[in-house]
């Protein structure tokens, strides 16, 4: 192919379609001149072309990943229940063999700093991998515009066909395509409820019009929020909604990598043939053939530099590589680089290299002692949780003459999906002792229990110091019967009266 | 503080509202109407015109028109929101909506809810309900909301709040008996008698009631005591001391001691009474924070702590 290139328009936004009305409306100097422009702009469709290469294959990768986990793993079991179900009314999230309790909730904010030291670590190296490969976002995007070039075609036959009145042919066209979005919508959102009540018995639900009003209302808002982000809004959300687009930048640095494009290799730019030396012309790599603005999902032209719109999806480097290929120019016009190596001309080696630098690792080790504390923490997690809560209104009582009385609310939580009995015990004064309680306890699975627990000690032990008035330290020891580890020691006071 | 309460302030915070609302309007369709001049390519930003201390600009990226449509949408939900629900200073709103009204409905709501259950129970004995283990349960928590606090979370009581569990009753421990404590509540009176009585009558008095339930004491005070526990103390505990349910007095020969059993506490109990400032001990009536459902299950509870096992 030794053609220059099909150029559409060389506006700002290249790929942008303008209404009829807006087009109608706009004035296009013949001599570049100050414009007047307003502060609220009318949104220009964006028919990004399809691309294929190294990162759109990496990007379906992920997709399908994320995907495959998202969809399926609802519908897996695990020792006769679901594997993963976020049961908020019965405030338990079971996850494979563990269960949690909102005494956990620990480990959703080690989650979430996880979450993001991940999202530091990966944009001080390479900008914006989230929203370029995993972010829902972008992923149901990929989805959704797959489905319209299937529909609807290609960026050209989208085009057209946009601009085109409606007609009948249109009009099937385009009810097919929002009835197949609506369709992955809705399984979308019906998976996604899946994981907060059992999926299985929401099909039958789902599929006998026996939904409950709340199980309604979710599925049909996350399936619309679905349709509407991925076929409808798209770069928006990236662009206006997302705040992790907008402070993303202060995790770049001069060695991130980011899409670039070289500009000393690239300009000048202009069209040329295949045939003649670029050099000789005067010209640089680029041929202007504009793909890299039409292949973009938010519409830029990366050849401007670094964007705040840039989602760093790298349909531009494909876009451009393939190009190159034809031209038999080297790939890489435009491609990851950083600023650094860019400026000071340095090696991909050298580049890369660069990748571990005080920051990264400082991330890196972040990242890797908080999720190693976190799995270790996860590995020795205590089954059984114990409260002591001591009776308020009354300090201590005197039973029989003597007898020194103090009552608690003890509170036992059996976390685990099997029954376990217990048994209790107290220390800490002499001849300290349980009153009235029949030992071992028994808990059914994944229950609580609440005991009004009384404690006694003798003023005046056999053949021990008589304890002093005033507050004493105590230990209350619940022991599970058939295994030592499973213990919890908690420490509340023992008052003896004046 | 009439200051603060005067309608005035209703007034000033509905027009505080309304001119803020038609601000943001006015701001709104003054930015909508905005041009600002877009430089020729190559010949610097394009901003927004706007420029503070001699050099700072602010880029103009323009939102999208439909955002703009989301900010007068707010407008008009603001003033739906405030011609429906209270907002506008002292006005109520269409719908009559008040947090307290909410709050009863819910309350409402959910008491239509429970009622089959207590229903149930309310048509069972309460003898019948205390074998029961999910009433049971039921009076259990319900005894830690609402009785716990002066009769202990064991309902074992304290130093002058009587012991639930250990079958001596000062009222009566027949299941209409403990309702009717709990409904219309009690009120006992010890009255002081260090006035009437000489200290040394008063710790003759103490021997005496000692003796009654066998504690060691002065047999020669003892008897000295004995006439005067006839003259002063007969007429509500008994003549054999062994109290009276009418009016819950104690038995004092049974070794329960609600206020202790030490000759100080014996003393200070004869001489200056027990009850709060009034010379009154209550337990406070519970009609009109509980419904029949609820005093029904902490009936059947309390009393199957010393019946039940």
């Amino acid at each position: 192919m030794n053609a220059p290139v099909i150029l559409e328009d060389r506006e700002t936004r290249p790929t942008a379609v303008i209404s009829a009305a807006a087009r109608a409306r706009r004035v296009i100097p013949i001599q570049p001149t100050s414009e007047e422009v307003a502060l609220y702009e009318i949104r220009k469709t964006i028919h990004p072309r399809a691309v294929h290469g190294w990162f759109a294959g990496w990007r379906w990768t992920l997709v399908f990943l994320t995907q495959a986990v998202f969809y399926g793993v609802p519908w897996l079991t695990w020792n006769g229940r679901q594997a993963v179900l976020f049961d908020l009314g019965a405030r338990k999230f079971y996850l494979f063999g563990g269960v949690f309790w909102p005494q956990d909730v620990i480990y959703l904010s080690v989650l979430l700093i996880i979450s993001a030291l991940s999202l530091f670590l990966f944009t001080a190296i390479a900008g914006r991998l989230w929203c370029g490969y995993a972010c829902p976002q972008t992923v149901y995007t990929e989805i959704f515009m797959w489905i319209e070039r299937k529909i609807e075609g290609d960026r050209l036959a989208r085009v057209r066909l946009d601009a085109a009145p409606l007609t009948l042919d249109k009009f099937v066209i385009k009810a097919l395509k929002h009835t197949a979005w609506f369709a992955v919508a809705l399984w979308t959102g019906y998976t996604f409820v899946g994981y907060f009540t059992p999926i299985r018995d929401l099909g039958v639900a789902a599929i006998t019009w026996q939904l409950g009003p709340w199980e309604l209302f979710w599925i049909l808002f996350y399936g619309i929020a679905t349709y509407g982000n991925a076929g409808w809004l798209r770069e928006q959300v990236c662009k206006y909604m997302c705040p992790y687009a907008r402070f993303q930048s202060v995790m770049f640095d001069k060695d991130t990598l980011v899409i670039t494009y070289d500009r000393a290799r690239g300009e000048p730019r202009g069209g040329r043939s295949k045939a003649v030396d670029p050099r000789a012309q005067g010209l640089g790599d680029c041929v202007d053939c504009n793909i890299c603005v039409q292949v973009c999902p938010t519409g830029i032209d990366i050849r401007k530099g670094l964007q705040y719109e840039c989602i760093g999806c790298a349909a531009c480097i494909d876009g451009c590589d393939q190009v190159m290929d034809k031209m038999g120019y080297p790939k890489g016009l435009i491609r990851y680089t950083t600023e650094n190596a860019l400026a000071q001309g340095l090696t991909p080696r050298a580049m890369w290299k660069r990748v571990f630098r005080l920051r990264t690792l400082l991330y890196g080790a972040g990242l890797m002692v908080i999720t190693g504390v976190a799995a270790a923490s996860l590995a020795m997690r205590n089954p059984l949780k114990v409260d002591i809560i001591r009776d308020r209104g009354a300090l201590a009582r005197e039973t029989i003459p003597g007898q020194i009385e103090n009552v608690y609310r003890l509170q036992v939580m059996n976390t685990e999906e099997r029954a376990r009995s217990y048994t209790i015990s107290a220390a800490g004064l002499p001849g300290l002792a349980l009153a009235g309680l029949e030992q071992p306890i028994e808990l059914t699975a994944e229950s609580t229990k609440l005991f009004a627990l009384r404690l006694q000690a003798p003023l005046e032990p056999p053949g021990g110091v008589a304890p002093a008035a005033g507050p004493h330290k105590i230990e209350l020891t619940v022991q599970a019967v058939d295994d030592d580890k499973v213990v919890r020691h908690e420490q509340s006071t023992f008052i003896i009266p004046r | 503080m009439s200051d603060f309460t005067s309608d005035a302030w209703g007034l000033y915070v509905a027009l505080l509202t309304l001119i803020s609302i038609a601000a943001c309007a006015v701001l709104l369709f003054v930015l909508g109407r905005m041009r600002v001049k877009k430089p020729a390519p190559g010949q610097g930003i394009e901003t927004t015109g706007h420029v503070w201390d001699g050099d700072l600009a602010e880029y103009n990226n323009p939102l999208p028109r439909w955002w703009m449509w989301l900010f007068y949408a707010t407008i008009v939900f603001a003033l739906v929101y405030l011609a429906l629900y209270p907002g506008l200073g002292k006005l109520s709103g269409a719908f009559g909506w008040t947090s307290s009204g909410a709050y009863a409905s819910e309350v409402h709501d959910f008491d239509a809810k429970i009622q089959p259950l207590y229903a149930k129970y309310l048509a069972m004995d309460p003898t019948a309900v205390a074998a029961d283990p999910e009433a049971r349960a039921m009076g259990e928590r319900l005894f830690l909301n609402y009785c716990s606090q002066c009769h202990g979370s064991d309902a074992g009581g304290s130093k002058g709040f009587p012991n639930l569990r250990d079958g001596d009753w000062l009222y009566g421990g027949e299941p209409q008996m403990i309702k009717t404590s709990i409904s219309g509540g009690r009120n006992g009176i010890m009255p002081p008698f260090g006035a009437a009585l000489s200290g040394e009558n008063v710790r003759d008095l103490v021997q005496y009631v000692r003796s009654l339930s066998g504690l060691p004491s002065d047999n020669l005070r003892a008897q000295l005591g004995k006439p005067l526990f006839s003259q002063n103390c007969a007429a509500c505990h008994g003549p054999d001391g062994k109290g009276n349910q009418q009016i819950g007095a104690p038995n004092l020969t049974d070794r329960i001691w609600l206020y202790g059993s030490t000759e100080a506490a014996i003393t200070e109990t004869i001489s200056k009474g027990r009850g709060d400032a009034s010379g009154v001990t209550r337990m406070p009536a519970h009609k009109d924070l509980l419904d029949d459902g609820k005093i029904q299950m902490l009936t059947a509870y309390v009393w199957g702590l010393s019946n039940v096992r």
